[in-house]
């Protein structure tokens, strides 16, 4: 599904740069569950930004799917954002002046599906997450747990292969954030490949492979200890 | 471009962001407005001038015989002066006389003001009457409806012809066709030749015109006039003043008065005062051009402003479009539609506002000053679709930078 081969990231802070990613190696093969996981700063997050390509990288390669992910064009990174990767935040990024149904179904907008045709198909996820009585609200008006489904449901309406998740459950209760995960794990078993980036074990625990990330560098690949 | 799916993401925008939207329409309304407004009130002075100036015209001059108030050449002052055809003959010899004619003022007519008893058949009223010229058609500014004005035929044969204002039309002839029938003034017949009209004045339609050789001839007038009346083509006012002493000196000569008297020959200019109230006038309306290009300028200043700031306001939305596949392309649009639609509606609406209250002016203020207040309509629009470029522009740069951030830099933003 995806290969990272010694990729590095530095980030300009004033007049000396910050390393923030260091050699990183590893592959995720199609269908797994993958937990990233490493202290605040040790550069998960980077990490999970450039696999969605939210964010560029300065040297290595990254290759999605069987494609370079290098240079790409600011139209061809949206198209695969569009169709391939499913977003989930930890802030949830909805929209706030859209419903809940206008924020599942925006993806499609992108995808130049019909506004009938996209809120219909928008109602079915909604169904699927459990918020189809709250497809009118805004999120303002609905609970963290409530905003990180829909954001979910959003994530899924691209019909995406991979779906990445920044710290889903860092704005949760630990009970919500276990239905969260729930949520994610049903998701997984439908064939879509997962990462989740997290500092919490026990998220992690509910995965099947966990990569370790400190100072930048892959610590624990979590494949060897499965080999 | 045309898509009506991104019309409605569009719309949507608009109206769940009121406070946004009504800023900028508020701005861009207000600038138009004010420029309509002060561009239309800029025309309404200018028309009121012309207005103030429409009995005349406007590159008239009269002299006329007085009596003198400074002694000369042995005479006395008070001495009452009579210009005679002579004094009009070398007038119309002088260059850059362009129409001329000369008045006698009739004696004898009732109220001393040259009106005299018209009658035909039964009925019979008082008119003023004025011995003129062919030429005083271009001074008086007055508008033939039926027939024709005096001609040089009527001079050279001193025809007993008559043009009457509508006035004296209506009593004399009721709905009748007054061309070619004859009419009784101050005893003498006249055959009527034409009919005028004189926009705003009444008073001055309710008046006859008859040749003044024939009124020289018929009230004992001899060769003599009252005063000489001309245009000076398009002289400007030194031009017109030098033409102006040439003839008084040329008076003075023949009838021995100082060329310096100022009541002997009196002379009344409209040259002068044209050209000093289109001064004051084109002064004001300058005055008024730069305020409302300035209040645009703020306008233009204003909705940047706003733009710029709602954009950066929504840097995270943006984040948020790109992280689920939007676009560069579809984010600047989205912003610069946007930003198209709500400047084109407020300025159509400011636009509407000006020429409404414009109108309200025209009705509401009954002032000699200003006249007719409208705007040229291509300006208004031009000025309009200037603010819709500022617009678009003022939303394209920062949308353009916001769409090219990488998302997760978007995304961070608070």
């Amino acid at each position: 599904m995806l290969r990272l081969d010694k990729v590095n990231k530095f980030y300009k802070v004033g007049t000396h740069s910050l390393h923030v990613l260091r050699d990183i190696d590893f592959v995720v093969d199609t269908g797994e569950f993958v937990a990233i996981m490493g202290a605040s700063g040790s550069g998960k997050s980077t990490l999970l930004n450039i696999l969605g390509i939210l964010d560029d990288y300065d040297s290595g390669d990254y290759t999605l799917d069987g494609t370079p992910i290098k240079n790409l064009s600011e139209a061809k990174a949206a198209h695969y954002r569009n169709r391939f990767i499913g977003f989930v935040f930890q802030s949830f990024n909805l929209l706030p002046f859209k419903t809940a149904l206008e924020n599942v179904a925006l993806p499609l907008y992108y995808q130049g599906v019909t506004r009938r045709k996209r809120n219909q198909i928008a109602m079915q996820y909604l169904d699927r997450v459990g918020l189809k009585d709250w497809a009118d609200h805004t999120p303002a008006e609905m609970s963290g747990g409530q905003k990180q489904r829909v954001a979910i449901a959003r994530s899924l309406i691209g019909k995406p292969r991979l779906i990445l998740a920044d710290e889903p459950t860092g704005a949760l209760d630990s009970e919500t954030s276990m239905e969260i995960m729930n949520l994610l794990g049903e998701i997984h078993q439908t064939g879509i490949t997962m990462l989740v980036v997290t500092h919490d074990p026990e998220i992690a625990k509910r995965t099947q492979r966990t990569i370790r990330l400190k100072d930048g560098r892959v610590l624990d690949d979590g494949r060897i200890k499965a080999a | 471009m045309f898509s009506l799916d991104r019309w409605m993401e569009v719309l949507d925008t608009i109206r769940r962001n009121k406070l946004r939207t009504a800023l900028t329409m508020i701005s861009v309304a207000w600038g138009i407005f004010v420029l309509v407004f002060l561009l239309g009130l800029g025309r309404g002075l200018d028309n009121g001038l012309r207005h103030a100036f429409r009995r005349e015209a406007t590159n008239g001059i009269w002299i006329s015989a007085n009596k003198t108030s400074v002694p000369y050449a042995g005479y006395d002052v008070g001495r009452k002066l009579v210009f005679d055809n002579r004094d009009y003959d070398r007038a119309r010899a002088t260059a850059g006389v362009e129409h001329l004619s000369g008045q006698y003022f009739i004696k004898g007519g009732q109220f001393g003001g040259g009106e005299m008893k018209t009658q035909r058949g039964a009925k019979a009223n008082t008119f003023a009457v004025n011995a003129v010229h062919p030429d005083a058609y271009y001074l008086v500014n007055v508008t033939i409806d039926q027939g024709r004005f005096l001609d040089s035929g009527d001079m050279a044969q001193k025809r007993k012809s008559i043009v009457i204002g509508r006035p004296v039309r209506d009593f004399l002839f009721g709905k009748e066709d007054p061309t070619g029938q004859w009419i009784v003034v101050g005893g003498v017949p006249f055959q009527v030749v034409g009919v005028f009209s004189k926009e705003g004045s009444e008073e001055e339609e309710r008046a006859m015109y008859i040749p003044v050789a024939t009124a020289q001839l018929a009230f004992h007038g001899v060769d003599h006039l009252g005063m000489l009346e001309l245009t000076v083509g398009d002289a400007n006012p030194a031009e017109a003043k030098a033409i102006t002493d040439k003839l008084v000196a040329q008076l003075a000569e023949r009838h021995n008065f100082a060329p310096t008297d100022p009541q002997a020959a009196r002379v009344h200019s409209n040259v002068e005062q044209f050209e000093r109230f289109s001064a004051l006038f084109f002064m004001i309306s300058a005055f008024v051009v730069v305020i409302g290009l300035g209040t645009l300028a703020a306008g233009v200043v204003g909705v940047s402003n706003i733009m710029m700031i709602a954009v950066k306001e929504r840097t995270k939305e943006i984040g948020v479009r790109k992280a689920i596949g939007a676009t560069p392309g579809s984010v600047i649009m989205m912003i610069i539609q946007e930003a198209v639609f709500l400047t084109a509606l407020a300025g159509l609406t400011g636009l509407s506002l000006g020429v409404a209250a414009l109108g309200g002016i025209d009705s509401a203020v009954d002032s000699e000053f200003i006249k007719n207040p409208s705007i040229d309509l291509r300006i208004g629009l031009l000025a309009t679709f200037g603010l819709i470029l500022a617009g678009a522009l003022a939303g394209y740069f920062p949308a353009r930078a916001a769409a090219r951030v990488n998302p997760i830099h978007a995304l961070r933003d608070q």
